[in-house]
């Protein structure tokens, strides 16, 4: 089957309650695109209507260019991984992972012989060949994820869906699974991956593109660098990294004003006068003189092993530093220059920041 | 229960506080603390199943003497009363867990307005007493109930139709009728604890509704399957309002044949002989559904 998630305007509701809003999304086949949001934003209601346990009010969801809207789950062939594995509890590894296969009817039946290599593969794939005859109960976290998985890829889909597959999981065997799931990637070029999840560690790791979804609507859709470097609105800034947000006013001179200092920043296409809001990240901040000054008192610091997080207080407006370990570091109360070069900055669009 | 005989021991203890030493006394014999629930359990129900055993086995003859087993089992009366009680009772539960099991995968898993209802009124179903079901039927399919009357008013013949009530299969029907919701609330217990993205799994794997039922759903029914038939199966065999009640002439069970022996013929111990069996049928089924179901969790 070839790959491909197309959602066209999709609107979900539930009891008049919109909960996607006229959502329009391309996953090209072979792309993994993560789907990254606060929680209750939408993202597992996309996810939904893709695999067909939503319908929506309006708009199509095409996979592998066919409009599937009106097509029951079964039909649609969609492997899909659920936060708890829904595992059969009552089959072995090997009968979990054959399910779909014998569910195959018609022109698609799978002859027995090749159900016993397709399982055999699925599991080895997933490094779970030795764990065949366990039931679900007898796994850990992990090992149970790898079979959800195996069992969800048996069937060869076009679309892979994943919704938050690592949340169960512990910090290091999540990151351990991140780099099983990229080689998966490796290995089954054509799978299109729509993978849910509100860390953005995951998506930055794993993503060709991220969606952001924030309110039932995408707020910004790009290449991981893309939403990094720069981002398209405020949100998008703070949810995908972290990010220091200025209220600024653009000068007549190309630059910004903040509090009583010049800035200078490309201030392409926006007009003199206007409110706009400086996006920074905080370790593209340095400690001491430069260009683009930002004079201050520390009112935090905490050191995190490799860095020194500063919280400095500039014109009532606390800027977050982020600095490789310091020899001597600024004590509580001291007064300190940062600075950021005129490339690491964004211009936004003046959003909440603004008061 | 012995919990709690500790719990009100120590309590007295604790009121009077040299009552210590007896206590103590006690603690040592724990045995001392199944009495009072097996005293219970005498009085209340061995007692009067000896005095059956004891009354099967004393003929009118006088003397002690299996003579009045020996004359039972060779009446036609009680093997065609045995016959008719275990298909009855077989019948009636194939059916209640047949139309349980549709029922309950229809309340659970079918959204309709009124599902909520529906599972609360059977809970007050179970409650209701076994004749009253059978009344319903008989204003419904009875000789002059309302489907008859119906079609008299409407054909002008003389009877109508429906006069299978009095037959086995009335009985049958009141039974499952009646018997149903026994089935479909442990279903519906077991329903709620299914998890939901397990089917959705199953769904987009490319299983249709039919192979989720049997496949997903069924496998995870059946301990609750276990146990609602095997209760059902057990209360069958014993029902005795419903037989009576539909007015079956033809049909004897074992309950019915133990009244008549007792009530119309006086003969006590024969009473007694097939009231024994019938007790065997059920404490034996009941050990084979023990032996059966742990088997099936091993
Ligand atoms: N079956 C439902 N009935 C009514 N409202 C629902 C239902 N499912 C989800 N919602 C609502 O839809 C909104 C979006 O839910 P969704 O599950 O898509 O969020 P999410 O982005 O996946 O969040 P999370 O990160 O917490 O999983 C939420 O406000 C939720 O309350
Ligand atoms: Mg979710």
């Amino acid at each position: 089957m070839i790959g491909g998630i197309r959602f066209d305007s999709v609107t979900v509701a539930y009891d008049g309650n919109v909960v996607l809003d006229a959502l329009d999304l391309t996953v090209e086949p072979g792309e993994v695109m993560a789907l990254l949001g606060p929680s209750g934003s939408g993202k597992t209601t996309a996810l939904r209507a893709v695999a067909g346990f939503v319908r929506p009010a309006s708009g199509r969801v095409f996979l592998g260019g066919q409009d599937v809207t009106d097509l029951p789950p079964y039909r649609r062939g969609i492997g899909m991984v659920v936060q708890q594995y829904a595992l059969f509890p009552h089959m072995r590894v090997e009968e979990n992972v054959a399910f779909g296969l014998k569910a195959q009817r018609g022109r698609t039946k799978v002859p027995k012989a090749e159900i016993r290599t397709r399982v055999a593969e699925a599991l080895e794939m997933t490094g779970m060949a030795a764990y065949a005859r366990r039931y679900p109960r007898e796994l850990s976290g992990g090992q149970q994820q790898r079979v959800a998985i195996a069992r969800a890829l048996a069937i060869r889909p076009g679309v892979l869906l994943l919704d938050e597959p690592l949340s169960a999981l512990d910090a290091r065997l999540r990151s351990d699974m991140l780099a099983e799931l990229a080689r998966l990637h490796r290995e089954l070029p054509d799978v299109s991956i729509l993978y849910v999840t509100h860390d953005q560690v995951e998506a930055l790791t794993l993503a060709d593109r991220i969606a952001v979804m924030d309110r039932a609507r995408l707020q910004a859709c790009g290449t991981p660098r893309e939403l990094y470097r720069a981002p398209a609105n405020e949100f998008t800034a703070s949810f995908v990294g972290n990010a220091n947000l200025l209220p600024v006013t653009v000068g007549s001179g190309g630059g910004v004003v903040f509090g009583g200092g010049e800035i200078e920043v490309g201030t392409a296409g926006v007009a003199p006068g206007a409110k706009a809001t400086l996006c920074v990240r905080p370790h593209l901040v340095g400690l001491g003189d430069g260009p683009n000054r930002l004079s201050g008192t520390v009112t935090e610091i905490q050191w995190r092993g490799s860095t020194h997080r500063l919280y400095v207080e500039v014109d009532g407006r606390r800027v977050i530093a982020d600095l490789r370990e310091l020899k001597a570091p600024p004590a509580h109360g001291d007064e300190v220059t940062l600075h950021f070069s005129p490339d690491d900055a964004t211009l936004l669009a003046a959003g909440v920041g603004h008061g | 229960m012995a919990e709690v005989v500790r719990r009100l021991r120590v309590r007295r203890g604790w009121s009077r506080p040299r009552g210590g030493s007896r206590t103590s006394n006690t603690a040592s014999r724990p045995w001392l603390a199944a009495v009072p629930p097996v005293a219970l359990l005498a009085v209340l129900f061995l007692y009067p199943l000896a005095l059956v055993v004891q009354q099967s086995l004393q003929p009118d003859t006088g003397g002690t003497s299996f003579q009045p087993y020996a004359d039972v089992f060779a009446s036609d009366a009680f093997r065609e009363a045995l016959w008719t009680t275990v298909w009855l009772a077989a019948g009636s539960t194939v059916g209640c867990l047949v139309l349980g099991f549709v029922l309950a995968l229809v309340i659970a898993f079918v959204p309709f307005p009124g599902a909520r209802a529906v599972a609360r009124f059977i809970d007050v179903f179970l409650s209701f007493p076994t004749f009253l079901i059978t009344l319903a039927l008989l204003f419904v399919y009875g000789t002059v109930g309302m489907a008859n009357g119906l079609w008299t008013d409407l054909t002008g013949a003389a009877d109508g139709p429906f006069q299978f009530l009095t037959t086995p299969w009335g009985v049958l029907l009141a039974e499952i009728t009646y018997f149903t919701p026994f089935v479909v609330r442990p279903l519906l217990a077991a329903f709620s604890q299914l998890d939901t993205a397990q089917l959705e799994a199953a769904g987009s794997l490319g299983a249709r509704p039919v192979r989720i039922v049997r496949r997903v759903i069924l496998p995870e029914a059946l301990p609750a399957l276990a146990a609602g038939g095997s209760l059902v199966l057990v209360l069958c065999l014993n029902e005795f309002g419903i037989v009576l009640f539909t007015g079956a002439k033809g049909v004897t069970t074992l309950p019915m044949l133990v009244h008549s022996k007792a009530i119309l013929e006086s003969d006590y111990p024969g009473a007694c002989v097939v009231a024994v069996v019938n007790v065997l049928i059920s404490v034996g089924l009941y050990g084979l559904y023990r032996v059966v179901s742990r088997r099936a969790r091993a």
